[in-house]
């Protein structure tokens, strides 16, 4: 079998190092190897620097359990299988290409099939090729971009390139203490994008990872840093419906976002993890005056994903809204939810979280709202919605709420519902069968999440929530 | 396939929850035919409907059910629609998140099978044109399915996916409960637009007013889990008149019902 390496010479716009010497640091984590990450990175001493402090912040900080935490006071996701010796923390992308297709399990496969999904988008999501052919698509797309004064690139090239406007704002949002999945993070960085938009440019085309998806993009710590300056517009979409096959067992990924005065965000997730991988990431966004943040996260598969985008409204007439979908199937549990901060007047914001449990799966809504002081007249609407199949899976609501300020409003609505009888019946007395009325119940549920999609993940969604549902009743 | 239906239900016993509401019911439908079966509540009516149609909480412990010679007793119940059985129901169910459309064009295309699905124009036109003829507005295409219709518009619903649908054998349950006169007359006139001998149609009510409208040419009587009465259109017109007490008397009957009331 042909080991295809990178097609260096087309990286103009340097998506990682150019340098393709194999590489891996062993297993397991600690000062050499985090030494090792930012030298062969050729990274500036500050960025080392930063890495090392949070090295240390994540020896120091426990693992989060129902004892040490607030916030997984009550049950929380159970992350004692969870080996922080038995995971490489880096691997050079080309190292990646060892895996041939043959070791691809027929599975995955087959639901690459299913999906729809182009061969060449296939060998690369398996991890068989080290990046997708999409290069002129992105290539053109990159030119309108630069027009506009916008930058779309990896956070390493940034880093080199843009290191006044990385040190500003780089671990502000989410700094290395927050908690001990982002000082990890923090540590062993790699991969992940970097935007910025300038005052008053609106980008009208969805920025998709997915046009400059490499290996190096998907790896498992990747860490996103958007700035939206003011009166801006920027909408981010990463990943996709496909299983991301990985043989490594930790994803740790860190979003930051800066959503300046009156611009707006919008940053849409669908991750689809294969079912060995603990999926623990920190999103958060900062919005000032004015400023709009939207996070649209579906999140599928996985061990275990906890994730719980928020948004800090910092400024006047801030607003957020967050929609998430998560999908939890046998010996899944998915522990996602949403926090909202309003730390000044008139912030609005909206949580809709859907979530379906199936063959014994496990759903955690775990999400706060919260009014400071300052927060006078904003108002916040939380609704969760979940969706059980059988008898076996389970769901659970753990809202926290902290007001310090008597002006506001907080509406909580719950809803906890089974694919009905009746509804079953209606649906098959019209001829569909018993798989096809459950799908279409399943994705009516999901409706308001597949509508927020650009078109084509939308259509995924659709594809992919009809294989999960597939026998899954009866 | 035979144009014209044979519908057959033979010495029906179901019941629910262990308790016997059917006791034996005998009726033969054709092609053409229009037959109603009136009573008073309780007494059997819509859990014959729901047993037909194959509704899992009703249990059928004797008899048999025959569309065009098969038993359907046998099948599922989306084999049961295939094979051309349709229920319009008292309380359809609401879907939330499904488009009355979409709903409507997966349930044409599960019955003409896979290879053979209605182009979307094709169904776009047949679903406009239904609609103007049940007084419809042209949103409840892009509406969720029955999510937040008032009754009358439920049961516009349902005739509509009956007209959609093309059903050899449809049985209407209550479908002029909660409806105004005017919502009644636009419901029976699409009922009587697809009377035809490729159609037999049930229709189940507690009231003599519909049949003003659908003209039946058998009328049943149901109490106690039993057909007591059959007739022409007059027995309903009697029944209008006179109410049930008459036949409760010739046959000696004090409680007619098997089932709690509603």
């Amino acid at each position: 079998m042909a080991k295809q390496l990178p097609k260096l010479s087309e990286y103009q716009y340097g998506f990682r190092d150019k340098d393709v010497s194999v590489y891996r640091t062993g297993r397991g984590l600690s000062r050499e190897v985090v030494e090792e990450i930012s030298a062969l990175k050729g990274e500036p001493d500050w960025m080392l620097e930063f890495r090392l402090k949070a090295l240390e912040q994540f020896y120091k900080m426990p693992m989060p359990n129902s004892a040490n935490s607030k916030w997984f006071s009550i049950l929380p996701g159970d992350l004692s299988e969870l080996d922080f010796d038995n995971i490489t923390y880096y691997v050079k992308p080309s190292e990646r290409q060892g895996r041939t297709w043959d070791e691809v399990p027929e599975e995955i496969k087959r639901t690459f099939d299913r999906l729809g999904i182009p061969e060449a988008e296939q060998k690369f999501l398996a991890g068989v090729s080290a990046q997708y052919e999409s290069e002129v698509v992105y290539q053109s797309m990159q030119k309108d971009l630069e027009a506009q004064g916008v930058i779309f690139t990896d956070t390493d090239t940034a880093v080199k390139e843009y290191p006044e406007l990385v040190k500003k704002y780089f671990g502000t949002v989410v700094p290395p203490t927050d908690n001990k999945f982002a000082a990890l993070n923090s540590a062993v960085w790699s991969g992940g994008s970097f935007i910025y938009v300038p005052k008053g440019v609106k980008v009208e085309i969805p920025l998709q990872a997915y046009f400059r998806i490499n290996s190096e993009n998907m790896g498992q710590f990747e860490r996103t840093l958007i700035i939206a300056d003011e009166g801006s517009f920027v909408h981010y979409v990463e990943g996709c419906t496909a299983p991301i096959y990985s043989t490594s067992s930790l994803h740790s990924a860190v979003v930051e976002i800066i959503v300046k005065e009156n611009a707006r965000t919008r940053y849409t997730t669908i991750q689809n993890w294969s079912p060995n991988v603990y999926n623990l990431v920190t999103k958060r966004a900062v919005a000032e005056r004015g400023a709009h943040m939207e996070w649209v996260d579906g999140n599928i598969g996985s061990k275990v994903t906890m994730k719980y985008p928020a948004v800090i409204m910092k400024g006047e007439g801030a607003k957020a809204d967050i929609l998430s979908i998560a999908v939890a199937g046998k010996g899944q549990h998915q522990d996602s939810g949403a926090k909202v901060i309003a730390l000044a007047p008139n912030c609005t914001s909206t949580i809709v979280a859907k979530s379906i449990a199936k063959d014994g799966g496990k759903v955690t809504y775990r999400g706060v709202s919260s009014f400071g002081r300052n927060a006078a007249g904003s108002k916040s609407n939380v609704k969760c919605d979940t969706l059980i199949l059988d008898n076996k899976s389970t769901s659970d609501t753990i809202p926290y709420n902290e007001i310090k300020n008597d002006d506001i409003v907080l509406e909580h609505e719950a809803s906890v519902s089974k694919v009905s009888e009746d509804q079953l019946f209606y649906l098959m007395s019209r001829g569909l069968t018993e798989d096809e009325a459950t799908q279409m119940i399943v994705m009516g549920f999901i409706e308001p999440f597949t509508k927020e999609l650009p078109m084509e993940y939308a259509v995924e969604m659709n594809r992919l929530i009809k294989l999960e549902m597939e026998g899954s009743i009866g | 396939m035979a144009t014209s239906p044979k519908f057959k239900i033979e010495d029906l016993h179901v019941g629910i929850e262990g308790k016997e509401i059917l006791k034996g019911i005998n009726l033969e439908i054709n092609g053409g035919e229009v037959h109603a079966i009136m009573g008073p509540n309780g007494t059997g009516k819509s859990t014959l409907a729901s047993a037909i149609m194959g509704h899992p909480s009703y249990e059928v412990t004797k008899g048999h059910v025959y569309l065009d010679g098969e038993d359907i007793l046998e099948m599922e119940v989306d084999e049961r629609a295939r094979k051309g059985l349709f229920l319009a129901m008292q309380y359809p169910s609401e879907i939330s998140g499904v488009t009355n459309a979409d709903f409507l064009r997966s349930a044409i295309n599960a019955r003409r099978g896979e290879g053979n699905e209605i182009s979307i124009m094709r169904f776009m036109k047949q679903l406009d044109k239904t609609m103007e003829k049940l007084g419809m507005d042209e949103s409840f295409a892009s509406r969720y399915l029955n999510e937040g219709f008032s009754g009358g518009e439920k049961k516009r619903n349902e005739i509509l996916q009956m007209m959609m649908l093309d059903p050899r054998i449809a049985i209407l349950d209550e479908i002029d409960s909660g409806l105004d006169i005017d919502a009644l007359k636009v419901v029976a006139e699409g009922v009587n637009s697809m009377r035809k001998p490729e159609l037999g149609i049930l229709i189940i009510t507690h009231y003599q007013r519909l049949l003003n409208y659908i003209k039946p040419d058998y009328v049943h009587v149901i109490m106690q889990g039993r057909i007591v009465r059959s007739g022409g259109p007059e027995l309903a017109e009697r029944l209008e008149a006179e109410g049930y007490d008459w036949i409760k008397e010739e046959l000696g009957i004090k409680d007619e019902t098997v089932e709690q009331k509603a």
